[in-house]
């Protein structure tokens, strides 16, 4: 029997890339004071699409300026209602141009048009319509009854979910009367520029959302410059700690939600075809690129060996290539710089003594890529157990008792997501308690939601995304 | 005529009131400037067998149901009450107040025991959530203790504000390791006899007395320490703990003497559940 798949390819001629893109700033699009441009690639094929703007000190400080006159001049005098109207409108904008939004962020960042089109996008347009309805609701959300915005916040969002976590961190700050200064990560910019059009369409006041793309570089301007009242910062735990510590000193406030190691728990009585599909979406979802990803595989040791050969079976069906192509499962790495990370990291596994397996799969000759990757034989010392591999690898490690299962699964200074997979309903609270982790999926993993906080513990992170946890965030209360 | 019989003042952890391990202590004064004291000088080992002691009662003090925490944070109070006469006193001496003043102050921190310790069952009701996601799924969020907490005790009231930073904390599930008003120790250690005959589990309160321009830096880059109430430290030291407490991010708040529950929360996190719906 012959079980391959014909490709059914997207069109692209739905998006339309400029050869280059200027900054966004006071409502229009601007050219840099003295910044360079910079390739942006497709990571599928490393064909560029664009040339992107560094954003320079002088772009900062006009960025921060518009956004700062938006602020006290419209801005915070407008009624919540109103302003929630503009959330609604940018949310119907997003539905309406979803199908442009879902092939741009899977060419600019190389992950499945299924996920983009399925996960991302709409997501996104739901965290607009969500957040849109708190705007005149402020005095609800907890933190007393004259709830104010923090001012002028600068953000810094990561490549993995390029438009998602621009509307994880826009939307909750709008809907709470602040303006923003946002910062894309370099390797995916295109989204959060056709972003721009939108707030141009939905005729958002100059000012209120100013994106200045640029590299880390960039996003060191925003943190520092004396204008930013909070700060909000989605990226590796180390950048998180050099965040924290730059604005010792100030008044700035900041969440962060970092990196995870997050530990997907295997009961002996798992449901064991759904939980092999939860292992699968744990850690090769979107590349694993996802700092909740259930990167450890904790799996109670007598059904190890069970689960392990359904779970090859599964990762043989994984349809590895052509992101644009409906039928596939896991696109490109984001970049070179993170397959070389990936790489290494995998290298190191196999150097410090664990197993390595991945299905028989052929990869593109251009792009970037890995296989989907399973280590068995890890120990607890082992890098692949302890450092965030953010790639498609994970780390099968046993354990006995549910007690030893906690005490791996907390056994890491991250603290942001774990799964656990049983049938008995008093096991999965008794673990869910006990777990060190801001989200826990029961018998499920990687499902978000606007109504959902999100957000970690420990080296985590710091504060919540999301739910009325994550507006929260973004007001100053009366303490 | 007879003399009196004066206190030892020690350290209080584990339940145990130990003297220092360096053998330091420090003098401490009265209002008019007359010799009060001598509190131990607590050293970087206190703190560290303080930490081990706090990190062992915070898995048994947060799984102590919530109402049972209610109730011996009003056990708190109540024992509070019977020794009255005692920190009325010593806030004369210390403060150099009324006995007016001093007893309002010490009937305003026993009143904080009462107000926190109905919070205990409370917070998580008010706090927490059930998230209407979308898709088959329940989905909700609880408030959660850290760990263990530093309190620096500082402000002008050396009991009241004591039992602002310390009461929020264990109302929250939380342990604490207090660093006692360095100027105004009398109130700590005399509260550490009311916690050791309170029913409060041993470790779940350390006491430390010393210096805060010592004993913050240790506090600060303690990597088994999760949050630290720095309301008692001056803003130049309390700026150098929010940097080093970055190593292990810390959550490092600093409050005026409010009650509220905001002082529970800036050390709980918010945990969230899914499960699918379905038969």
């Amino acid at each position: 029997m012959n079980f391959e798949y014909s490709p059914a390819p997207e069109s692209i001629a739905i998006v339309d890339i400029k050869p280059e893109y200027n900054l966004f700033i006071g409502g229009k699009f601007v050219p840099s004071k003295g910044g360079k441009r910079f390739e942006s690639i497709n990571p599928a094929n490393e064909e560029v699409l664009s040339h992107i703007t560094q954003g320079t000190s002088a772009d900062v400080d006009r960025a921060v300026k518009a956004a700062t006159e938006a602020y006290k001049k419209i801005w915070s005098k407008m009624s919540g209602a109103e302003r929630g109207k503009y959330l609604f409108r940018i949310a119907r904008i997003l539905q309406e141009r979803a199908r442009e939004f879902a092939v741009l962020e899977s060419m600019d960042n190389g992950k499945p048009i299924r996920e983009t089109r399925d996960t991302d996008i709409p997501l996104a347009a739901a965290h607009f319509f969500y957040h849109a309805g708190w705007a005149d609701k402020l005095e609800y959300a907890g933190v007393g009854e004259k709830p104010k915005p923090h001012g002028v916040v600068g953000q810094i969002i990561p490549w993995n979910f390029p438009l998602l976590m621009l509307a994880w961190k826009v939307a909750p700050a709008l809907a709470t009367g602040n303006t923003v200064v946002l910062k894309p990560a370099e390797t995916t910019s295109l989204t959060a520029l056709l972003f721009a059009e939108v707030c141009q369409q939905a005729e958002l006041p100059s000012g209120v959302v100013n994106i200045v793309t640029g590299d880390g570089k960039t996003g060191e301007l925003i943190v520092n410059h004396p204008g930013v009242n909070k700060i909000a910062f989605t990226g590796s735990t180390e950048v998180g700690k050099l965040i924290a510590r730059s604005v010792v000193g100030t008044k700035k406030a900041l969440t962060l939600e970092l990196g995870g190691k997050g530990a997907n728990i295997i009961f002996e009585d798992a449901p064991i075809d759904e939980t092999v599909e939860g292992v699968i979406n744990g850690i090769y979802f979107n590349q694993g690129h996802v700092c909740c990803a259930g990167s450890r595989l904790l799996v109670q040791e007598n059904i190890k060996e069970e689960l392990l050969e359904k779970l090859k079976r599964r990762m043989s069906m994984i349809r590895v290539g052509d992101p644009l192509d409906k039928n596939t499962d896991l696109g490109a790495i984001n970049s070179r710089a993170q397959l070389t990370k990936i790489r290494e990291l995998a290298d190191s596994g196999e150097a410090e003594g664990a197993q390595r397996w991945s299905p028989e799969c052929s990869l593109p000759n251009k792009g970037f890529w890995f296989p989907p990757t399973f280590f068995t034989s890890v120990s607890q010392a082992h890098r692949i157990a302890r450092e965030e591999i953010f790639g498609p690898v994970l780390s099968v490690i046993t354990f006995r008792t549910p007690s030893e299962a906690i005490e791996k699964a907390n056994n890491t200074p991250y603290g942001l997501s774990a799964g656990i997979w049983t049938d008995k309903g008093s096991r999965i609270l008794w673990t869910a308690q006990r777990l060190k982790a801001g989200v826990v999926w029961a018998n499920t993993f990687n499902k978000f939601d606007p109504a959902s906080p999100f957000g970690g513990y420990k080296e985590s992170g710091w504060g919540r995304e999301g739910g009325r946890h994550g507006l929260a965030a973004y007001l100053r209360g009366e303490h | 005529m007879r003399i009196d019989v004066k206190k030892t003042y020690k350290l209080f952890i584990g339940g145990e009131f130990p003297r220092s391990e360096s053998g330091r202590s420090y003098e401490v004064y009265d209002a008019k400037g007359n010799f009060l004291a001598n509190p131990a000088l607590a050293s970087r080992k206190d703190l560290r067998d303080a930490v081990v002691s706090s990190r062992g009662a915070a898995e048994k003090w947060e799984k102590t149901s919530a109402f049972n925490r209610s109730q011996i944070l009003y056990r708190v109070a109540e024992v509070m009450q019977g020794r009255a006469e005692q920190f009325v006193s010593e806030i004369i001496a210390q403060e150099g107040l009324t006995k007016s003043q001093a007893k309002k102050q010490v009937e305003k921190a026993i009143d904080l025991w009462v107000w926190y310790s109905g919070w205990c069952d409370k917070i998580a009701t008010i706090y927490g959530a059930t998230n209407p996601v979308s898709g088959s799924f329940y989905n909700f969020t609880i408030p959660e203790p850290l760990g263990v907490v530093g309190v620096f005790a500082g402000g002008k009231d050396s009991l009241l504000d004591l039992v602002h930073g310390i009461a929020p904390v264990l109302a929250g599930g939380n342990v604490a390791i207090t660093l006692a008003n360095q100027n105004f120790p009398l109130s700590a250690i005399t509260l550490s006899e009311v916690f050791a005959t309170s029913d409060l589990p041993a470790g779940v309160v350390n006491v430390l007395t010393g210096k805060h321009s010592e004993l913050a830096s240790w506090v600060a880059s303690h990597m088994d320490i999760d949050g630290i109430d720095g309301s008692g430290l001056d803003s130049q030291v309390y700026e150098s703990v929010r940097l080093a407490g970055t190593d292990n991010l810390k959550r490092i708040k600093k409050f005026s003497s409010t009650q509220s529950p905001e002082r529970i929360l800036a050390f709980m996190e918010s945990k969230t559940v899914w499960h699918p719906i379905g038969i």
